[in-house]
């Protein structure tokens, strides 16, 4: 039997991606990242001293994401301001970003970074990685490397990847299954979420797809950094 | 890598491989490789490499020489902001005259600009010194900003932009390695086409050939003001 997804994309082919850097001239490093109907920005301000003083790591510097989604992003109005959901997905960024970062060239400092969906249709937080990711690279911070992020799912017994809202609320069969991954340049994993129910089997398999998908955001992400300098 | 030239890397980019190539400066040997740590250009001498980047914040250095503001006064010294992540001090045993302790604000007041080295970086902070002819605090002349990174472009090979600078406006020009910069005349139009100048090279600063450019760029800024007259 052959799957059929709504929009009939391939199991293993992606939304149209767009990725582009240096788009908020006030800040020390922006980007933006889109795939299909998600659109994510991000700004990067300092490293900083960080205050209040109580707050400052002598031993490294401390990232500060925050993650917000626009009132007119989705089709009923969201109520504007910080959310449960987007503090949850704050910190998952900071925990998907730190670990390629070297902080501990800034003992005391703090590095904000913003982050703000202009237009979802899922994988919104995947989105807002990536644009951190690059931000973070062209306002200057060291880094191990950049950080890539997907999600894969699993609609009935397929495996896919990239999904949309609709295909998020798959309800034929075994239902949807959404596991957002953020990867290394290397294949490491720094972040895994995952809503929904698949087998182990599965899972590694949706782990490998998320793997090589990772790999192609990345090309995209180092194109957009490798642009910004021929312009100037 | 081609020899000489400069290639745009992204952090965690491998810029060379091979055992014989060094690490330098933002980059870092995984096995055989060198690998970039930061968005820039990477450029090798000799065996070593190292990458220059074009963005982030001022990393102080021993013996840079700074423009700060006074941002605080202390008991024995002033907290000055010189665009890095910390601050910098500059205590009242670095001024090279007498300084009444009870009126530190006479010597230099909040929001006051000075010019002066770092003479010391330890875990503590960033140490000032202005006994040196030519620094201290800033009377008159205008203040601008630029990115620090951007510094090595403004002075050229051994200085020779910014005097390509100071003969065509007539003006005292101090850069300081934080990426601001003193501007001194004899008159405001002249030190604004100092400005002018400055900011169109930190503008241009990835064409080769940019003496050149900033010559004919003063060409044309005499003829337009021959045209007027």
């Amino acid at each position: 039997m052959e799957f059929k997804r709504p929009d009939g994309r391939k199991p293993d082919e992606f939304r149209k991606i767009k990725a582009l850097v240096g788009i908020i001239p006030n800040a020390d490093g922006s980007a933006m990242f889109q795939t299909g109907d998600t659109i994510a920005i991000a700004a990067v301000y300092g490293p900083k001293k960080m205050h209040p003083q109580h707050q400052q790591n002598p031993e490294k510097g401390t990232l500060r994401c925050n993650y917000n989604m626009l009132s007119f992003s989705v089709s009923e109005r969201i109520k504007p301001g910080p959310s449960r959901r987007s503090q949850e997905i704050s910190k998952i960024t900071e925990w998907a970003l730190e670990p390629s970062l070297m902080l501990d060239k800034y003992p005391n400092a703090v590095i904000d970074v913003f982050i703000h969906i202009l237009q979802a249709d899922a994988g919104t937080r995947c989105a807002g990685i990536n644009a951190a990711s690059i931000a973070l690279a062209h306002a200057g911070i060291p880094m191990k490397g950049l950080v890539s992020s997907i999600s894969v799912g699993k609609l009935d017994k397929t495996i896919v990847v990239d999904l949309t809202k609709s295909e998020e609320d798959w309800e034929e069969g075994e239902g949807a299954t959404d596991i957002p991954i953020s990867m290394t340049d290397d294949g490491k994993i720094t972040h895994m979420q995952l809503d929904g129910n698949i087998s182990t089997k599965q899972l590694k398999e949706a782990i490998e797809l998320a793997r090589k998908s990772c790999k192609k955001i990345y090309e995209v992400q180092k194109k957009a950094l490798k642009e910004t300098i021929k312009e100037e | 890598m081609t020899e000489n030239k400069r290639l745009i890397v992204i952090p965690g980019e491998v810029v060379v491989s091979g055992a014989e190539y060094l690490p330098g400066e933002w980059t870092e040997k995984r096995g055989n490789d060198i690998v970039s740590l930061r968005h820039g250009l990477a450029e090798e001498a000799n065996k070593l490499v190292k990458v220059i980047p074009l963005s982030g914040p001022y990393h102080p250095r021993r013996g840079n020489v700074v423009i700060g503001k006074v941002e605080n006064i202390t008991m024995n010294g002033w907290v000055v902001d010189i665009c890095s992540i910390d601050n910098a001090f500059l205590s009242i045993m670095e001024v090279p005259k007498f300084v009444d302790k009870d009126a530190l604000e006479e010597v230099m007041d909040f929001g006051d600009m000075v010019v002066g080295k770092i003479w010391n970086i330890n875990r503590r902070g960033i140490d000032l010194s202005i006994k040196q002819r030519g620094f201290g605090r800033i009377d008159e002349g205008i203040i601008i900003n630029i990115n620090p990174n951007k510094v090595p472009r403004i002075i050229g090979k051994e200085g020779s932009m910014i005097k390509l600078v100071k003969d065509e406006t007539e003006c005292n020009i101090t850069v300081g390695q934080n990426g601001v910069i003193w501007i001194k005349g004899e008159n405001i139009e002249s030190e604004l086409l100092a400005k002018e100048a400055i900011l169109f090279i930190a503008e241009k600063s990835f064409i080769s050939g940019l003496t050149e450019e900033i010559n004919k760029w003063f060409g044309e800024r005499k003829k337009q003001k021959g045209a007027k007259k």
